[in-house]
């Protein structure tokens, strides 16, 4: 707990002025609240004197407090406003900074999704409860001991009832709040489950109607909602008795006051209370009820805004499991890969390698090609070069250098790889493609398209280069997006190229210009490609083939036909049509 | 229109809540009235109290008063009594009532968007249909639950508020009509203007989330490209954006409140002086009481009532927009209900049949392998059967989405049972548009399609598409357990049927390897597997349906080559005899296909065997050779 809100703390920074002065304008506007009711007290009791100037002398200060009133409740509130929106700008910032420094392990771990609703919801619900701390925090408590004070300045024997009412109310209230709160926080997860559900719904509808599952989603839903239905009932219920028991103090504080002040008031002949004071004090006591009702609210939020804190936290608490060396080595010598007794699994926790033992030895230039079938662990194999993952245990070095010693962004400029799952960002080709190199020229950005043969597509958009493509790449086909992503990995002139998957929708004439291009145009880059189809990788020097995290069979094309294993079968089973015709 | 509501949508929502909950909104409302009254008469009775004891008592003493005083008392505390009972009563059947028409708008909901014709989900953002079930049936639920108690409320202690203060004076009534118009118009202002404020907030709002999501899906991307630094200036910028639009949105939600409030005060200083006044002078007052001098008692229990008065308005004020919201919301969901459903005027269902010795059909009630489409005459109330063999023609069909464009023209096709029927072609050539057809997600003008001579207007839509197995291209699986997930094609399978399907489809080995086997739990759409195993699992769902046609679309797209052909072989066994479309980007897949049509542009441009199509050395002869490119 201390963490959280240290750490949380430590977002506030430059917002610190506004985060004091927000309570600070709080407080004074609370205390004119307070001493209003007073000064109104005295106005009444001047009624029946007889001079006219005390009563204005009075108003006007009155008038003057009203004023002042408004003065600091309107800054109280642009202060907290700032401080809060400041706060989760912060808080934001600092997540996404975070973020940016995660390695693909962490990425993992947390989940695309879960990040960004750590980044909006969470946040959201923080500068909510921020807003609400710095406000009514401060309010509610200085409101019920200003008030308390007040009414033992009119009349302490009245005034003790007030004492005797605030716990009694206190504990209701709260105890109202503990009962619900754990309830709340199962239902909610219901409440979840239940909307995820309609989410898969709407995106598998086509599913649902292809089977006539209607009935059956009906069903389905019709019980989880009535499920979340009865159980936010029954929560909901315990909640109602927050009102009533509210009205409860309220009246019988109200009683009380009346019978005894009317009494005290009477008996002493106005000497121990007046008419005015009365009044006063049956204000105070709504004033102090009303407050207490405010506080178990600003309860209620701030602990919902805990979990999200708590999610804030881990994120910001999260050491990146990658780091680069400090003084790491800046230069890759050449493009060769060794991997010497390489073992890896993804987490400690996995009881399985997804590599084992892999020995690969990779010369500068060489072209090598994998094939393998689904989980075979391609993806893990290559992904471990450009340091996307840590081996667990071995060595894997490039340019005869550990990549552990190489300084982590002058290691991934040098091994340029093409994920297979390509992304486009929003915004032009160009963009784009320089993020492969700011400062490419517009002729550096053509040849390199030209190489991976998307220039010619690119000529034919109206915009050319400056085409602008949507969020998610949805405006060019899936062949054109692989293609662009492989310029924009060549912009970086490479040592070592490895295309993951990333010409399987490209058709096999322009998949050959692009091995083509690369043995003519960059030769002493090392290429290493993954691919399904055995015409992709037929030319390699070294083709491996993947099974279940071993490398089963390695040679080249010639070879591994002759070896009549996995390879071959695959070959056969893609080919045998053709050799007939 | 106004703010996206629609007219009538307050009485509608009141109906619907009336039309579950009648009674309970009756007791609720008179609960209401009760609690309000109770709490306005306490002004009441402290005027009463100082005027008829404590003015009176203080010249005769305690002891002549002291009866007056314990009446006054214990008629409060009676009526204060029923106000915490009404209270009591209302807040908890609110609860009930709430809870449960949210309910009632969910199932309905969700009954209703089950019927609706697929293009429905096309021309509507899932985003935005996700959101009524979230966002706007939250805020009919802050509508029902909280601000219509609060506004009822809030109009009874107003109006007798106002009643009490007229009974008392008009003089001093007057001013605080003139406050409250002013509080009033404050209150527009200030809502119209955060109002302004706050749309441009959720832009912002909206646009950093869309850049947060993106990132967050390239973060892998931004990772191999080092490119941490660029994404970081974007955002700050975004960032910076947001922070200086929901400052100024929030400072305007924030000073409304105490702004409001001080207008109160201001008020409450006016009456006071303005009475202080009328005292000194001796003025007359007029009110529903009578005249008469202006007394003390009068004074106090007037600035009482003004208070709560200025009290109940702000607290009004702050409603509006929580109204508006809510009433937007219920305008959404009321559209959503009201959204017409796929129409279905077929009336030949599919049902399990066996042939009797003279070779005709009856109709059983168990799986027979044997399928027979029964055709009620309404002439003369018999039934005919005929037997279902997958025999689908289509004439002259043209097609397109919507009346601009055309996406397929003059398409005819024969399949003949126990054809394997395979269309090719660019993405955006109508293959599976064609397909869409034939399973009437979108319908066309009658008889152009005829399914075993059948039109396929005339057949139920559950049952056409009952008998067709389809894979779709995208796959949608749901969270359940990868066992719920293969049953998913045939709700009453057995564990062995699902194990069987899942051989058959190729999964079983891999599933047997996940952590709880045919028992891992899946989520997120099965995110923990991989394309190809979510692929793998969709087939085996379409496998155990056993359906007489299937419709594979793209079906095998990710899965490698040699587990693509042990797929097909399953399938190929299963499908023996019965039709079969394939839809697919590699040509291997298809090769083995009894017709294949290529598409190009909406239309058919080839079709043949694959070795026809060969020979031919057209379009489909470049694909294979990879001279030409499918995309």
């Amino acid at each position: 707990m201390n963490t959280i809100i240290s750490t949380i703390a430590r977002c506030v920074r430059q917002y610190k002025k506004e985060s004091l002065l927000a309570p600070l304008f709080v407080t004074l506007e609370v205390i004119l609240e307070c001493a209003m009711p007073l000064a109104m007290a005295d106005v009444i009791d001047k009624m029946t004197g007889n001079s006219l100037s005390e009563i204005i002398k009075l108003g006007i200060a009155l008038v003057i407090m009203a004023m002042l009133s408004l003065f600091f409740g309107a800054m109280a509130g642009r202060f907290s406003a700032t401080a809060s929106t400041g706060l989760a700008k912060n808080i934001r910032q600092d997540l996404f900074f975070k973020i940016q420094d995660f390695a693909f392990t962490d990425i993992d771990k947390f989940s695309t999704s879960s990040l960004v609703t750590r980044l909006t919801t969470d946040v959201t619900n923080v500068q909510n409860a921020y807003q609400m701390i710095i406000r009514l925090a401060v309010r509610t408590p200085l409101m019920i001991i200003f008030s308390v004070i007040m009414s033992f300045s009119i009349n302490p024997k009245m005034a003790m009832i007030f004492l005797i009412i605030i716990p009694l109310l206190m504990l209701i209230l709260f105890g109202i709040i503990f009962t619900v709160m754990p309830i709340f926080k199962r239902i909610f997860k219901k409440y979840d489950a239940m909307n995820n559900s309609v989410q898969e719904n709407i995106s598998g509808i086509r599913v649902v109607k292809a089977f006539v599952r209607e009935t059956h989603e009906q069903e389905k839903f019709t019980t989880a909602s009535e499920n979340v239905r009865a159980d936010f009932t029954a929560a909901e219920k315990i909640l109602a008795f927050n009102s009533p028991s509210m009205i409860l103090f309220v009246y019988t504080s109200i009683m009380l006051i009346s019978y005894f002040g009317a009494t005290t008031i009477i008996s002493s002949h106005s000497a121990e209370l007046t008419t005015g004071e009365l009044s006063s004090l049956i204000t105070y006591g709504i004033q102090i009820l009303m407050a207490i009702m405010m506080l178990s609210m600003v309860f209620v939020m701030t602990s919902m805004a805990v979990e999200s804190s708590e999610r804030i936290v881990e994120v910001l608490t999260h050491e990146s499991s990658l780091k680069s060396p400090e003084n790491g080595i800046k230069e890759v010598k050449d493009g060769s890969i060794v991997f010497d007794n390489v073992s890896f699994k993804y987490s400690k926790h996995s009881s399985k390698n997804a590599l084992e033992n892999i020995n690969l030895d990779i010369k500068s230039g060489q072209t090598v090609g994998i094939i393998g079938g689904t989980g075979s662990s391609k993806s893990s194999l290559i992904q471990l070069i450009s340091r996307l993952y840590d081996v667990t245990e071995g060595t894997l070095t490039v340019g005869g250098v550990d990549v552990k010693k190489y300084d982590l962004q002058s290691l991934r400029d040098n091994v340029a790889v093409v994920l297979q799952k390509n992304i486009l960002f929003s915004g032009t080709i160009k963009e784009n493609l320089r993020w492969g190199n700011k400062n490419a020229t517009d002729e550096q950005i053509e040849h390199v398209c030209k190489l991976a043969q998307a220039d010619e597509f690119v000529q034919q958009f109206p915009d050319k280069y400056d085409t602008y493509i949507e969020q998610g790449g949805t405006n060019v086909s899936g062949g054109q997006k692989q293609r662009l992503c492989i310029a924009r990995a060549l912009l970086k002139k490479p040592k070592v190229l490895i295309l993951d998957d990333s010409t399987s929708a490209v058709d096999t004439k322009t998949d050959a210009l692009i091995r083509k291009a690369f043995r003519e145009e960059i030769p002493d880059t090392t290429k290493i490609i993954i691919a399904q189809r055995t015409s992709s990788i037929s030319d390699a020097d070294i083709i491996l083939v993947m099974e279940d995290g071993h490398i089963v069979e390695r040679g080249n094309h010639d070879e591994l036909m002759a070896l009549n294993g996995i390879y071959r079968e695959i070959y056969d089973s893609q080919n045998k049509a053709k050799e007939e015709d | 229109m106004k703010n996206g509501i629609k007219k009538g949508t307050f009485s509608r929502l009141i109906k619907y809540i009336f039309s579950h909950y009648k009674i309970q909104m009756i007791v609720v409302i008179a609960a209401i009235i009760i609690n309000a009254l109770a709490s306005a008469s306490a002004t009441f009775f402290l005027q009463r109290l100082i005027d008829e004891c404590v003015t009176p008592g203080l010249e005769q003493g305690l002891g002549a008063v002291w009866s007056k005083l314990l009446s006054i008392l214990i008629t409060m505390g009676t009526i204060y009594l029923l106000g915490i009972i009404a209270s009591g009563t209302y807040t908890r059947i609110m609860a009930t009532v709430t809870q449960g028409t949210l309910k009632h708008f969910r199932d309905d909901m969700f009954v209703k968007m089950q019927t609706l014709p697929i293009k429905y989900f096309d021309t509507h953002a899932h985003g935005d249909i996700m959101s009524t079930y979230t966002n706007d049936v939250d805020a009919i639920r802050q509508l029902i639950g909280q601000s219509m108690p609060l506004v009822i409320q809030s109009t009874i202690s107003i109006v007798s508020i106002i009643c009490m203060m007229m009974y008392f004076s008009f003089q001093l009534t007057l001013i605080v009509i003139v406050f409250s118009a002013l509080m009033v118009t404050v209150a527009r202002k200030f809502a119209g203007a955060s109002a302004k404020y706050m749309t441009e907030q959720q832009k912002s709002l909206a646009k950093e989330e869309g850049f947060i999501e993106e990132m967050m899906e390239g973060q892998k991307v931004i990772k191999v490209f080092c490119h941490e630094e660029e994404s970081k200036k974007a955002f700050v910028k975004l960032n910076d954006q947001l922070f200086h639009d929901g400052d100024t949105a929030n400072r305007y939600g924030n000073m409304l409140m105490p702004i409001l409030a001080n207008i109160g005060n201001l008020m409450y200083v006016v009456i006071s002086i303005v009475g202080a006044v009328m005292v000194f002078l001796g003025a007359k007052n007029f009110g529903l009481s009578g005249g008469g001098l202006v007394t003390a008692g009068i004074i106090v229990s007037f600035l009482d009532m003004a208070r709560q008065f200025s009290q109940t308005i702000s607290q009004t004020s702050m409603q509006v927009s929580m109204i508006a919201m809510g009433l937007a919301g219920a305008s959404r969901v009321f559209g959503l209900i009201d959204e017409k459903s796929e129409a279905d005027e077929g009336y030949v269902s599919l049902v399990n049949a066996e042939r009797n010795e003279d070779g005709t059909l009856r109709e059983v009630d168990r799986h027979t392998g044997l399928w027979a489409w029964k055709h009620p005459h309404s002439a003369d109330n018999t039934v005919t059967y005929s037997e279902l063999k997958g025999d689908i023609v289509m004439e002259h069909v043209d097609f397109g989405y919507n009346d601009k464009k055309l996406v397929l023209k003059d398409i005819s096709l024969y399949a003949k049972p126990g054809q394997k029927i395979a269309f090719v072609g660019a993405t955006g050539a109508g293959k599976t548009t064609i397909t869409n057809l034939i399973n009437r997600f979108y319908d066309i003008p009658d008889g152009k399609i005829r399914y075993d001579g059948i039109n396929i207007g005339k057949i139920k839509k559950p049952e056409l598409r009952r008998s067709l197995g389809i894979v779709l291209q995208d796959v949608n699986l749901f969270t359940g357990t990868v066992m719920d997930n293969i049953r998913y094609g045939k709700l009453n399978a057995t564990d062995e049927e699902c194990i069987a399907a899942a051989k058959l489809a190729n999964a079983d080995s891999f599933i047997r390897r996940l952590p709880d086997g045919y028992n891992t739990m899946l989520t997120g759409n099965g995110s923990s597997l991989s394309q190809g195993q979510r692929q793998l699992i969709s087939i085996a769902r379409a496998a155990v349906a056993d359906p007489p046609v299937m419709i594979l679309d793209e079906a095998t797209s990710s899965i490698d080559t040699r587990t693509e052909a042990l797929v097909q072989k399953g399938m190929d066994n299963l499908m023996k005899g019965r039709t079969v479309f394939v839809i697919a980007h590699r040509l291997s897949t298809v090769k083995n296909s009894d017709a294949i049509m290529v598409l190009d542009h909406g239309r058919i441009i080839e079709r043949g065997t694959h070795d026809e199509l060969i020979q031919q050395k057209g379009t489909y002869f470049q694909l294979y050779t990879g001279a030409f490119e499918l995309e």
